[in-house]
């Protein structure tokens, strides 16, 4: 074991978290202008602001390990340097759709976060305990409008049903596991993707299943996987190139 | 004959145009919620506003964002406005007090004189 194994698994895991976040903010920051009503207009514009923040923040830990500053990351990088999971790519879609993506991506982030607040590298379980009040208000927002949703009408039970249907094989590209989790693991960097999503399976299904909603029959899709290894939908292309869109076609060395 | 309306919302609801109006089920409609913010731990909760909200869950997020979002907060609590016990502007002469009643305020007492005395 050396140091450059360590990093490389270090930054690898690093660089999901932070392109999970960042576009998921970004997708989110979509919503504004057009959320239900605009109490939650400004809930989770704010969520998605948070997100981009946390995004901002495991960047700049980047960085300090030598990768290029937080701009550069996300201005520069091709689409197949990016390794954020499909889920999060999606476009917008309905309300039904953008609550179900929220509730299974935030609830993967808490614990996430929850067992890197254990993490050997210092930086980051920091990190981790600076965010767990924000990720606990982003999941009691997404489980409170699940709930309200789910128990609703007969129209909007159905459309959450349908929505979990659809989101469920895409959240397992959350868990794609990285070549390094053995070092992860071992150097206690990170319990590895298999431990989050058994505890992630348990907690969404109890939830779901207490709304009464029903958990899709998992031989009956296929996982959306390849986003960690920089494969990913046709939804990213054009949202990448709206990202880089000033940054790229205006002068690159101009600042902001 | 039904009522047809610019407003989709309207049409879906399916009224009749002759009737007296649909009685409302609960949820159906958002209610309004008292919001009371507290700064810090051991302070009072002080009323700072409104929020309309479909729950009591849904009440405290949005008052989380349009009264937590600045400035220092440890709690919030919201109270369904219809749960108010008020009294009512018609009554508001009970609050009035009459000059004759002098006697009930601490002002009208002159005190100092007998407590120097007394020293």
């Amino acid at each position: 074991m050396n140091d450059i194994d360590y990093n490389t698994a270090l930054k690898e895991l690093l660089f999901k978290m932070a392109d999970d976040q960042y576009i998921y903010g970004h997708r989110t920051s979509e919503w504004i202008g057009i959320g239900p009503i605009i109490e939650e207009d400004i809930a989770f514009g704010s969520i998605a602001q948070d997100k981009v923040g946390h995004s901002l923040n495991i960047y700049q830990m980047l960085h300090q390990l030598g990768e290029a500053d937080a701009e550069k990351l996300v201005f520069t990088r091709n689409e197949n340097e990016y390794k954020c999971c499909h889920l999060v790519e999606l476009p917008i879609g309905e309300y039904d759709f953008a609550i179900m993506r929220h509730f299974m991506f935030e609830h993967a982030e808490y614990i996430r976060f929850e067992m890197l607040t254990e993490s050997s590298y210092h930086p980051l379980a920091n990190l981790a305990k600076k965010y767990k009040g924000e990720i606990k208000y982003h999941i009691f927002h997404a489980n409170t409008w699940l709930k309200l949703l789910a128990e609703g009408n007969e129209e909007s039970k159905g459309r959450m049903q349908s929505a979990l249907n659809q989101v469920y094989p895409m959240a397992m590209g959350i868990f794609e596991e990285s070549p390094y989790e053995e070092i992860l693991r071992s150097e206690h960097i990170f319990k590895g993707e298999a431990a989050l999503k058994s505890v992630w399976m348990e907690r969404t299904e109890e939830f779901l299943q207490s709304v009464g909603l029903q958990i899709p029959n998992n031989k009956d899709f296929s996982e959306a996987m390849g986003g960690r290894k920089g494969y990913h939908t046709e939804y990213f292309g054009p949202l990448l190139k709206e990202i880089k869109e000033v940054f790229v076609t205006e002068d690159p060395s101009a600042s902001w | 004959m039904k009522i047809i309306s610019l407003d989709p919302r309207v049409n879906r609801m399916g009224l009749e145009k002759d009737s007296s109006g649909t009685p409302l089920r609960e949820g159906e409609q958002f209610q309004t919620y008292e919001v009371f913010h507290q700064k810090k731990r051991g302070q009072q909760h002080v009323h700072v506003g409104i929020v309309h909200a479909p729950s009591n869950d849904l009440a405290l997020v949005f008052a989380k964002e349009s009264f937590g979002r600045r400035g220092a907060t440890t709690s919030i609590w919201v109270v369904k406005s219809s749960e108010v016990n008020a009294t009512s502007y018609d009554d508001s002469d009970i609050f009035e007090t009459t000059p004759e009643k002098l006697h009930r305020e601490a002002s009208a007492y002159k005190m100092r004189d007998k407590i120097e005395k007394l020293k």
